[in-house]
């Protein structure tokens, strides 16, 4: 932006001309998109900001409600439930992920046949869909009769989690829904990373007498840590979103067991329609987010190591 | 030799819930849940796969998705490209500024402005229309984002080169840049084409009509309604993977390749 305004200053009108012709030309490729962007986007992302500080019901008149919205969010028990599941989904979704998309990426990194086919299996579940995921997931599942409790039965196990259908282990079979569905995206990227660390770090590492661990650690681990914060930060945005997968799964319950903040949006906006307080909350999570990744750009000084 | 074990047993923990599905598919119902499990039917029913078409009206559903795919997909390839064109390669005013704002919007969950954007789709009166999600998809930050880190990494000399010859930024763009950038282009479309099959909260917010709704829509509303018959939900989830697998498989190598190089440069 600096270089456009010296050019400015000293441009005779016919160059002038010629910069305003291009700074047009410009313009018209970006603009497509940008009318769009702006009006379906940007001017919601704002008025989602007033909307929380309004009451309105969609139909009838809207009227300011100050800081109400945010009070009542306070006494709000299913909202502090679902912050809690939130954070606990955030919590178990994020390391689990990664660790198993580093182990993957480090299988995966050795001169292997049949690769391509490996890392395409992995990778499949990324892109299925979500619905039909879940569905699966339920039936391998089931209490009663699924092939997982069927097998845990047949060895021995006397009573098997009910699963998405226990309170107490609904959350976990939704992680684990959600860890086998992502793994592959973040292992790809953690391959990519791996493939791009000069050999001759490891030679050197070997003539100084490194083990296998040590090279892992004192090599490996540093050189991955711009895929690690990449990931770090995607994935934590992701999993304060996460939705489809508990509305297909378990739609929030049994009980409150999985109403994760987005499915608590959901409910208040469109079957409440209470649109300003589920803009309130829908702040409350733009605010988590933001403070978190802000929280992650600003420790990335600590351990992120670029070369 | 314990490398592969190890991978294979991963693979067909990572493949299971889709074998799982096919086989099931392929079963009378009371036979899905049955202990041990045959994993291969002795005799496949392969009538549960014209019985889902005619159960609701799947094939509609299918061919909403279709459409909405092929249409949000072609848009977005159009405007990204355009769009990142630009950013990537030409100076503006305010070019930066602007580029923050998409990038901010990347952040930001969807979910934070759904709300106001389905009241101003009522405004607009077009709630329960195709139009609602295609004017919604169609103009992606994300997709921006993608395409511009991709140009970055063609050499300006090429385009001086074009310039000084004479050629037209757009001509540039559609005879130059596109076809340099058919592994970003084909990534985006998988990732768009991919996104917007499987999207399920669009169309459960916006479509009412039975006429509209898509094939996720179509397939949960199958669950709701056969929730005892497991054979078809599968039957029924399988067709919904099909033309996912078809594009994956046609375009994975590039997809892989546009992952790792958005991934790595960040």
């Amino acid at each position: 932006m600096s270089s456009l305004s010296l050019n400015q200053t000293t441009a005779s009108p016919g160059k002038r001309r010629s910069q305003l012709k291009k700074y047009a030309i410009a313009y018209s490729f970006i603009l497509p998109n940008l009318i769009g962007f702006a009006i379906f986007t940007l001017i919601p992302m704002g008025f989602s900001l007033v909307l929380a500080f309004m009451n309105w019901d969609g139909a009838n008149q809207i009227s300011w409600a100050g800081f109400d919205n945010f009070s009542r969010l306070l006494r709000d028990e299913t909202f502090r439930i679902s912050l809690t599941n939130t954070l606990i989904f955030v919590a178990g979704n994020v390391p689990l992920t990664m660790v198993a998309a580093l182990g993957l990426a480090m299988l995966l990194n050795q001169p292997l046949r049949g690769r391509n086919f490996f890392r395409t299996t992995f990778f499949f579940p990324y892109v299925a869909s979500l619905v039909a995921v879940a569905v699966v997931w339920n039936m391998l599942f089931f209490p009663s009769a699924g092939p997982v409790n069927s097998l845990l039965s047949a060895l021995g196990v006397q009573n098997p989690p009910r699963w998405s259908a226990s309170v107490d282990w609904a959350m976990i079979t939704v992680i684990l829904a959600s860890v086998w569905k992502g793994v592959g995206y973040y292992m790809i990227i953690y391959l990519a990373a791996l493939q791009s660390i000069p050999t001759i770090l490891y030679e050197a590492a070997a003539v100084d007498g490194a083990n296998a661990w040590q090279k892992f650690r004192y090599v490996t681990l540093p050189m991955l840590t711009p895929a690690t914060f990449f990931i770090s930060v995607m994935l934590t945005i992701a999993s304060f979103k996460v939705f489809d997968l508990i509305m297909v799964m378990t739609g929030g319950g049994p009980g409150r067991a999985t109403n994760v903040l987005v499915v608590h949006i959901y409910n208040t906006a469109f079957k409440e329609f209470r649109f300003g307080y589920s803009s309130s909350i829908a702040m409350v999570l733009l605010f988590m987010v933001l403070a978190i990744t802000v929280v992650q750009f600003y420790m990335e000084k600590r351990w992120v190591n670029y070369q | 030799m314990m490398t592969y074990a190890v991978l294979i047993i991963l693979a067909v923990f990572m493949l299971l819930p889709f074998l799982w599905m096919v086989s099931a598919s392929l079963k009378l119902d009371q036979d899905v849940f049955r202990v041990p499990i045959q994993w291969i039917p002795s005799k496949p029913v392969w009538s549960n796969f014209a019985t889902i078409w005619t159960r609701i009206p799947f094939l509609t559903f299918f061919g909403n998705s279709l459409k909405l795919t092929v249409i949000i997909t072609l848009l977005q390839l159009f405007t990204s490209s355009f769009a990142a064109y630009a950013f990537a390669k030409l100076k503006f005013p305010g070019r930066d500024w602007l580029f923050l704002a998409y990038i901010g919007s990347i952040a930001i969950p969807w979910q934070v402005y759904m709300v106001p954007q389905f009241i101003m789709m009522r405004r607009l009166d077009l709630v329960d229309t195709h139009l609602s999600l295609i004017l919604l998809q169609a103009f992606s930050a994300f997709g921006v984002f993608l395409l511009r880190q991709f140009f970055i990494s063609i050499p300006d000399e090429i385009l001086d080169a074009a310039r000084i010859d004479g050629m037209s930024e757009y001509g540039i763009f559609f005879r130059i840049m596109l076809p340099l950038s058919k592994p970003a282009l084909a990534t985006l479309t998988i990732f768009t084409a991919v996104a917007v099959w499987n999207d399920f909260m669009g169309p459960l917010i916006y479509l009412n009509s039975q006429s509209l709704k898509t094939i996720q829509l179509g397939l949960r509303m199958f669950i709701q309604q056969y929730g005892a018959d497991y054979a078809l939900i599968m039957a029924a989830a399988l067709v919904s993977l099909i033309p996912v697998v078809i594009l994956f498989v046609a375009l994975q190598r590039f997809f892989v390749e546009g992952i790792a190089s958005t991934g790595v440069k960040g």
